[in-house]
């Protein structure tokens, strides 16, 4: 049930990022989410929904780019993508690896309409 | 129409205010672990085990998080150190501002050892940093052998696993060996430890271990 706190922490950083780029009506937020974040995209989503509803976000879009998760052996130096869940390299079976994508949580871009009315 | 690029961790404010709490605990020589479970893995119960088995030969403090009561640190209190109660009011997970809120309560000067509690979850504490050493995860066997693959996100930020209710292993299909392997598959680098908080086995093990780690970090 983070999700919601999340969708709050996702909107305050895109209303500073409408505003200091000076305004407009924001069509769309893109956010990277790794498979190891723990979060459930469609609850995200919903959480988004519901907090921009009513406000000058809404109909905004939440644009979920899940990544998997890529290890990189401090062994043998392969970057591999860990399949299954098996945290192990698997060029030289090495555990000494480190999650080098998959828990991913960010605002990537927003899209804004910059020429909306004040209407 | 133009695109902005953002390109900020939905999770910064947290993550300052954890180096926050970070600067004080090293400032203070305080080892901090945060101690996750499902509700019921037994998180209270081990820190009564840990705190009768230390019998205050380290000084330790502790920090509460339940979504409700504090029925949590009256349990705690009886063992005579200081704790605090922080109640999330329907929080799933303890953040970064909560643990400073409870930390402006009580005086960390002295204290080698603080153990967080975190709120029974195996998913949304995973991501919130606390500023702790590290995280120590319980699995109770009453859950089966099945949960580090199903949360992995928890296993693989832990640095320690504590199986718990060891002694009812007898009265369940879990499978103990299943289950660390299972664990050790998302986490090769995780520390096990095999605990009962009835009959106390493992209890030692654990809490020794735990006081050379928190002595050597700190120093
Ligand atoms: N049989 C058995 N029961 C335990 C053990 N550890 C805890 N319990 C019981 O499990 C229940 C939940 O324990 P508690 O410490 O409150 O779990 P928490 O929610 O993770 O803090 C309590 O009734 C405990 O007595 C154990 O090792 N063996
Ligand atoms: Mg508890
Ligand atoms: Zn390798």
């Amino acid at each position: 049930m983070h999700e919601l706190s999340l969708a709050e922490n996702i909107l305050e950083i895109v209303r500073e990022s409408v505003s200091s780029n000076g305004g407009g009506r924001l069509k769309s937020v893109k956010v990277r989410i790794g498979e190891l974040a723990g979060v459930v995209p469609d609850s995200l989503d919903l959480c988004f929904t519901a907090l921009t509803k009513g406000t000058e976000l809404e109909n905004a879009k939440l644009d979920i780019e899940r990544c998997g998760i890529v290890a990189h052996c401090r062994d043998c130096g392969i970057d591999s993508v860990v399949e299954g869940m098996t945290f192990k390299c698997p060029a030289c079976g090495s555990g000494n690896i480190k999650v080098i994508s998959g828990n991913e949580l960010q605002v990537m871009e927003i899209e804004v309409d910059d020429e909306c009315s004040n209407s | 129409m133009s695109v902005v690029t953002v390109e900020r961790k939905v999770l910064e404010k947290n993550d300052e205010l954890a180096q926050l709490n970070r600067e004080l605990f090293k400032k203070h020589g305080t080892f901090v672990i945060n101690l996750v479970s499902s509700p019921g893995s037994g998180k209270t119960s081990l820190l009564e085990k840990t705190l009768e088995h230390l019998n205050g030969r380290v000084k330790v403090a502790v920090i509460e998080g339940d979504v409700q009561t504090d029925l949590d640190a009256q349990r705690v209190a009886k063992f005579d150190v200081p704790v605090v109660q922080i109640v999330t009011n329907g929080g799933c997970h303890l953040d970064a501002r909560l643990v400073q809120d409870a930390l402006g309560k009580m005086e960390l000067g002295g204290i080698n050892l603080l153990v967080i509690e975190n709120v029974g979850n195996l998913v949304c504490p995973a991501g919130y940093d606390l500023g702790e050493a590290m995280k120590v995860v319980i699995a109770s066997t009453t859950e089966g052998d099945d949960k580090p693959l199903k949360y992995p996100a928890m296993f693989r930020n832990a640095s320690v696993l504590v199986i718990n209710k060891i002694d009812l292993v007898p009265y369940l299909s879990c499978n103990l060996a299943e289950l660390r392997a299972n664990a050790l598959r998302i986490n090769p680098n995780l520390a096990v430890f095999e605990t009962s908080c009835t009959t106390g086995s493992g209890v030692r093990e654990w809490s020794e271990w735990l006081i050379t780690e928190a002595g050597t970090t700190s120093r």
